[in-house]
C-alpha cells in the first residue's frame, strides 16, 4: 500500500505541492526576512505598481509592496485558516458522522437530521453574514466560522463508512463481548476510517482556503493580515484589473488554484488506490495494454 | 478401455470445422502489469460442437473468468489476448471467422445473434433503471433492423414465456423481481436473437438450490428445443457432471483435463480432477467420502516450475517439479499429467 | 432519510417489497425541507441576537441618523422584532418575528432608507435566479457530458488532458476567474461590458438583448469554474459504472456504443450527480455572489455585498433568508425530478 501510494503520480504531485506550500507557510518569515530581506508590508516608494523586474521578481503593488514577499506571507495566512478550519470541520464531522453511524437508531436519526440541515443550508452566505457581524475579526475567527459551518458533507461520508465498519464481524463480536463503545470507536472504527478522514481533511482545507479568499475578497477578513484572498481584494479595490497590473492579482489566484489542484489530485489518487475499478482505468494501464495488443497484431500480420 | 470407445472419441475430437460451432486454439491471455505480464490463460485449446454443452470448471483464480471475457471478446485493460485464435463457424456454412482479429464494428454485428452470455448475478446484469421489456427490445431491434415496437414486444412476451415469466413482467424494473425470476429473465434475454452459442458464467450461484435445479432443467429443455451450444463456467464440478456433455478442467490458466462428463466422473485421469470430484457431494449419486484438495491455487505472478499442480499433488514424482506436462490423449479424455506419459511410454 | 443515502446503500433488497408510492417519498422529503426552512428562519432569528453588541440598537441609531428624525413607533417595533428587543423575552420575540415574516415584512434598509428590504430583495432575486439557474444547468450539462466522455475512454488521450485540466480549473476561485475575465475581455479586448446587468437607457427587446450581453461574462465565468466539479464526479462514476455487469452485458448484446454509453453507463452514473446537483446549488449561489460583486451585477449577491460594506443588517438578514429558502426549494424540485429518474427510490426510504 505504501509503495503504491508513493508511486501514484497524482498522489506524488499532490504531496509535493502541499508540502511545498506548507514549507512556505512555516518558513515564510525567515524566507522574506532573512533570505530576501524584504518586509512584505514595507512600502518601496521608488517602485510603485512596477512590473516584475530583477529587484522585485513579481513586481510591486500600488503601495510599493513586493508581491513575492506578500505571496509568501499570504501562504502563511491562507494555510493557517485552511488547516485550522479543516481541523475543526474534521473533528465535528467525526463527532457527528461516526457517532451517528456507530450508534444508529435514535441517535443516528437526530444527528443525521442536523447534518442534513447543515448540508442544505447555503454555507457561504451564512459565513458572510456571521463574519459581517463580527467585522474585522482575525484569521482565527474566520477559520472557526468556516470550520463550524462546513463539516456536513464529511459527516455524511463518515456516517456511511462507519455503518459498514460497525457491521463487520469483528466489531459485532467485540460489542457482544462487552467492549466499551468509546474504546471500540477509538481502536476499531476510527483506524478503518483513516483514509476517508484524511481525504476529508484535504477537501476541507481547500474549501476553507477558498472560503477565506472569498471573505477577504469581500473585505470582511482581517484587514491587517496578509492572505492570498486579501491580496486579490487589495488589487481589486485599487482597480488593478482596470489598470492591467496583472502581476498583482494573478499570482495569488494561481497559488490558490495550485494548492486546490494538489489536494484534488491527492484525493483522486487515494480514490484510485482504494477503488480498483478506477485504478485499471489509468493512462498507464491502458497504454501498456494497448501496446501489447498492437505488438501482437503486428506479429500476426507478419507471420 | 474397449476399442469401440476409442474410435468414438476419435471422431469426437477430430470433428470437422462445420460440425464445430467454436474452435479455440492456443489462446493466451495476459494481464499487463508494470513489471511485465501475468499469464491468466495459457495455450487454451477447445472445440465445441453444435448443440453441445461444454463445462469449464476450476477454482477461483484458475483463469476461467478470464477465459470467458476473452471468448466473448469483452476483456478490458489490463487484460490482453496475446496469442491464439477463436474461430466461430456460422451455421449457414460460411467460412469460419476468427473473433480475435475482428474490429469492434464487425464484432458488434456478430454479438448476441451468434454468441450471447448469461452472467453470474442477474441483479447486476440487468440495467436497474430500465424496464425489463426495454432491455429485450433494444437488443432485438439492434439485430433485427426491420422489427417494429410491437413486434419487439410480441417477441419479448414469447421469450419470457419460454422461461415461465408472464408477459406483464416486461413492465417491471429488475429490483421488482425475485432473484430466480431475474436469472430466468437473463436466460430468456440470452436467447433473444437465436444465438448458436450461449456462454454462462456461474449461472446459478446467486440463486438457491431449488431454483438452481429449475433453471438448469429449463436450460436443458431449451437447448433441446432450440439447439444452441452452451459453455458453462463454474467452480461447481458436481453441477457440470449433471448437465454437461463434456467438461474441461482448468488449473493455473491451463486446461489440465478435458473429456466427456461421464469419463471425468467415472475415471478422472488428472489428480486435480480427482481432487475436485471428491470435494463435492454429487447431486444424485450416492454420497462418497468427501475430501478437499490441500493447499491453495498458485500465485499466477509466480507460477510453480514444471507442472503447476505439483506443490499440491498427492501423487507427484521427481520430474513434476521440472517438466510441464502436455495434454495426453486417452480413450475418452485428454489430460496433462506426467504420470500418464510415463505409463504409456515407460 | 435522504436520496444520497439511498444510492449509497450497500445492497438493494432482493425480495419484492411493498411499494409505497413515489408520493410517500416526496411527502417525506417535503417534511424535511419544511423543517429545514423552519431551521433557516430560526437561525435568521437567532443570529443577530447571538452576535456581540446589540444590532437592533445600532440599526435604530443609524436609521435615525440617515432619516434625520425620530423613528415612528411602528418602525421601531418592526426592527426590534427582527433584531432583538431587550424588554421582551425570547419566546415572545420569536412569535412576533414569525408573525412579521408571514406578512413579508423584512424591515427597512438603512443604506437605501426608506425602501423596505423585501422590495430590494425582490428586485434582485430574478437576476440572480436567472444567472445561477442558467449557469448551473449549463455547467451541469457540459461537465456531465465531458465526464461521460472521459470516463468512458478513461486512460485515453482525451481523458489524460481534460481531467487534470478540469481539476485545476475547478480549484481556481470563482471571483479570481471573474477578475481575469474582466481584465481580458472587458478591458483589454473590450468585447463585453465590464459591469452591471443591463443597459439602463434601453427599453423593450433591446433591453433584453442588452441584459443577455451583460450576462455573458458573469455567466461564462461561473460555468467555467463550475463545470470541472461535475466532470470529475461524473468521470469517476462512469469509470465505476462502465465496469458494472449490466454495461458489460449491454456490450455483449452488440448495442451501438452510443446506446451503451447513454442508456446503460451514463444513465446510471448520473444518479449520484443528480443529488449532487441539488446540493451544489448552495455552493454555486455562494460563488455567484462573488461573481456578481466583481461584475456589479444587480442580483442579491451584489445586494448582500453592498449591505455588508454599509452594515445594512436588515438587508443582510433578508438576503440570507431568501437565499436559504430558494436553495431549499431548488432541492425539493431536484428531489421530485429524481424520483422519476431512479425507479428504486420509490421503494426505499
Amino acid at each position: 500500500m505504501n509503495s503504491s501510494f508513493g508511486s501514484n503520480p497524482k498522489v506524488r504531485f499532490g504531496l509535493v505541492v502541499v508540502t511545498f506550500f506548507a514549507a512556505l507557510a512555516i518558513l515564510g518569515p525567515w524566507l522574506t526576512g532573512t533570505v530576501m530581506g524584504i518586509d512584505p508590508r514595507a512600502n518601496d516608494i521608488s517602485a510603485i505598481a512596477s512590473p516584475p523586474s530583477s529587484e522585485h521578481w513579481l513586481g510591486t503593488t500600488q503601495f510599493g509592496q513586493d508581491v513575492l514577499a506578500q505571496l509568501i506571507a499570504g501562504a502563511r495566512g491562507s494555510m493557517f485558516v485552511g488547516v485550522l478550519a479543516a481541523l475543526i470541520g474534521t473533528v465535528l464531522a467525526i463527532v457527528f458522522g461516526v457517532t451517528a453511524g456507530y450508534f444508529g437508531g435514535r441517535t443516528d436519526h437526530v444527528l443525521n437530521f442536523v447534518t442534513n440541515i447543515f448540508m442544505v443550508m447555503p454555507v457561504l452566505p451564512l459565513i458572510f453574514i456571521v463574519s459581517g457581524y463580527l467585522r474585522g475579526t482575525g484569521l482565527w475567527m474566520i477559520a472557526i466560522i468556516i470550520g463550524v459551518f462546513g463539516w456536513a458533507g464529511g459527516a455524511r461520508t463518515l456516517r456511511a463508512q462507519t455503518m459498514s465498519v460497525r457491521n463487520r464481524d469483528f466489531v459485532l463480536a467485540m460489542r457482544m463481548l462487552g467492549e466499551s463503545n468509546p474504546r471500540l470507536i477509538g481502536s476499531e472504527v476510527l483506524p478503518h476510517l483513516g483514509g476517508w478522514v484524511a481525504s476529508m481533511f484535504l477537501s476541507a482545507m481547500i474549501g476553507a482556503i477558498l472560503a477565506e479568499a472569498g471573505l477577504a475578497f469581500l473585505g470582511i477578513s482581517d484587514s491587517g493580515a496578509i492572505s492570498w484572498g486579501s491580496m486579490i481584494q487589495a488589487a481589486q479595490s485599487q482597480s488593478a484589473v482596470l489598470r492591467g497590473l496583472w502581476w498583482w492579482f494573478v499570482p495569488p489566484g494561481l497559488c490558490i488554484a495550485l494548492i486546490g489542484t494538489a489536494a484534488a489530485m491527492l484525493n483522486f489518487g487515494v480514490d484510485e488506490l482504494s477503488n480498483p475499478k478506477l485504478r485499471s482505468a489509468t493512462r498507464k494501464v491502458v497504454r501498456r495494454t494497448r501496446r501489447v495488443e498492437r505488438a501482437v497484431a503486428a506479429e500476426t500480420r507478419t507471420a | 478401455m474397449s476399442a469401440p470407445a476409442r474410435t468414438e472419441t476419435r471422431t469426437l475430437t477430430r470433428s470437422s470445422p462445420h460440425e464445430a460451432v467454436l474452435e479455440v486454439r492456443d489462446l493466451t491471455v495476459d494481464y499487463i502489469g508494470p513489471d511485465g505480464a501475468v499469464t491468466a490463460c495459457k495455450d487454451v485449446t477447445l472445440s465445441l460442437r453444435r448443440g453441445e454443452i461444454l463445462g469449464i470448471a476450476g477454482e477461483s483464480g484458475s483463469g476461467k473468468s478470464t477465459l470467458i471475457t476473452a471468448l466473448t471478446r469483452l476483456q478490458r485493460p489490463p487484460a490482453a489476448t496475446t496469442s491464439g485464435s477463436i474461430t466461430f463457424h456460422p451455421r449457414d456454412g460460411r467460412a469460419g471467422i476468427d473473433l480475435v482479429g475482428l474490429s469492434p464494428r464487425e464484432l458488434r454485428r456478430l454479438r448476441w445473434s451468434t454468441m450471447s452470455i448469461v452472467l453470474q448475478s442477474a441483479m447486476d446484469a440487468l440495467n436497474p433503471v430500465m424496464r425489463l421489456g426495454d432491455q429485450f427490445a433494444d437488443v432485438l431491434r439492434t439485430h433485427y433492423r426491420d422489427l417494429d415496437r410491437s413486434g419487439a414486444r410480441d417477441r419479448t412476451t414469447e421469450l419470457l414465456a419460454m422461461v415461465g415469466i408472464s408477459a406483464d413482467r416486461a413492465r417491471s424494473f429488475p429490483h421488482e423481481m425475485s432473484g430466480g425470476m431475474r436469472q430466468r429473465a437473463t436466460i430468456a434475454l440470452a436467447l433473444a436473437c437465436e444465438p448458436e452459442l450461449v456462454v454462462m458464467d456461474e449461472p446459478t450461484t446467486a440463486v438457491d438450490v431449488v431454483m438452481q435445479r429449475q433453471i438448469l432443467a429449463q436450460v436443458l429443455r431449451l437447448r433441446r428445443e432450440l439447439g444452441f451450444a452452451v459453455v458453462i463456467v463454474t467452480h461447481d464440478l458436481s453441477l457440470l457432471l449433471e448437465v454437461a456433455d463434456r467438461i474441461a478442467i482448468m488449473y493455473a490458466g491451463r486446461i489440465v483435463e478435458v473429456g466427456t462428463a461421464s469419463a471425468l466422473y467415472r475415471d478422472p485421469a488428472h489428480p486435480y480432477t480427482r481432487g475436485l470430484r471428491d470435494s463435492f457431494p454429487p447431486l444424485h449419486a450416492p454420497l462418497r467420502e468427501l475430501r478437499g484438495i490441500p493447499g491453495t491455487p498458485p500465485d499466477l505472478r509466480r507460477p510453480p516450475s514444471g507442472c503447476p499442480f505439483h506443490p499440491r499433488c498427492p501423487v507427484r514424482v521427481e520430474a513434476c517439479q521440472s517438466t510441464l506436462p502436455a495434454l495426453v490423449p486417452l480413450p475418452e479424455q485428454e489430460a496433462a499429467c506426467l504420470l500418464l506419459t510415463s505409463e504409456e511410454n515407460p | 432519510m435522504t436520496v444520497v443515502t439511498d444510492v449509497s446503500a450497500p445492497a438493494a433488497p432482493t425480495t419484492r417489497l411493498r411499494v409505497p408510492s413515489r408520493w410517500a417519498f416526496l411527502a417525506r422529503r417535503l417534511g424535511f425541507y419544511l423543517t429545514a426552512a423552519w431551521a433557516a428562519i430560526t437561525l435568521n432569528f437567532l443570529l443577530p441576537r447571538l452576535m456581540p453588541g446589540d444590532p437592533s440598537v445600532a440599526i435604530v441609531d443609524q436609521l435615525q441618523r440617515v432619516s434625520g428624525r425620530q423613528l415612528p413607533p411602528e418602525t421601531l417595533v418592526s426592527i426590534q422584532t427582527l433584531f432583538g428587543d431587550p424588554d421582551a423575552n425570547l419566546a415572545e420575540q420569536y412569535l412576533a418575528y414569525l408573525g412579521q415574516l408571514a406578512r413579508f415584512d423584512l424591515g427597512i434598509s438603512i443604506s437605501r432608507f426608506p425602501t423596505p428590504v423585501a422590495d430590494l430583495v425582490a428586485s434582485g432575486l430574478p437576476w440572480t435566479l436567472m444567472l445561477v439557474g442558467t449557469t448551473t444547468v449549463l455547467a451541469f450539462v457540459i461537465g456531465t457530458g465531458l465526464g461521460v466522455l472521459t470516463g468512458w475512454k478513461a486512460g485515453g488521450r482525451f481523458d489524460a488532458i481534460v481531467t487534470p485540466a478540469s481539476t485545476f480549473i475547478s480549484s481556481v476561485p470563482y471571483f479570481w476567474v471573474a477578475l481575469i475575465a474582466l481584465w481580458v475581455f472587458a478591458f483589454e479586448l473590450r468585447w463585453l461590458p465590464s459591469s452591471g446587468g443591463y443597459d439602463p437607457d434601453l427599453e423593450g427587446p433591446a433591453f433584453w438583448l442588452s441584459a443577455l450581453r451583460y450576462g455573458i461574462l458573469p455567466a461564462a465565468t461561473i460555468v467555467f469554474s463550475a463545470f470541472g466539479g461535475w466532470l470529475l464526479g461524473m468521470r469517476n462514476m462512469t469509470v465505476t459504472t462502465v465496469r458494472e455487469e449490466y454495461v458489460l452485458l449491454a456490450q455483449a448484446k452488440g448495442l451501438s456504443p452510443s446506446r451503451v454509453v447513454l442508456r446503460y453507463a451514463a444513465r446510471n452514473a448520473m444518479l449520484p450527480s443528480f443529488t449532487g446537483f441539488a446540493l451544489a446549488l448552495g455552493g454555486v449561489i455562494g460563488g455567484a455572489l462573488l461573481t456578481e460583486i466583481v461584475f456589479s451585477y444587480p442580483g442579491i449577491g451584489y445586494l448582500l455585498y453592498d449591505s455588508l460594506t454599509k452594515r445594512d443588517y436588515p438587508v443582510m438578514q433578508g438576503v440570507f433568508l431568501l437565499i436559504a429558502l430558494t436553495v431549499l426549494l431548488a432541492n425539493l424540485i431536484a428531489d421530485s425530478v429524481y424520483v422519476f429518474v431512479d425507479p428504486r427510490v420509490r421503494e426505499q426510504g
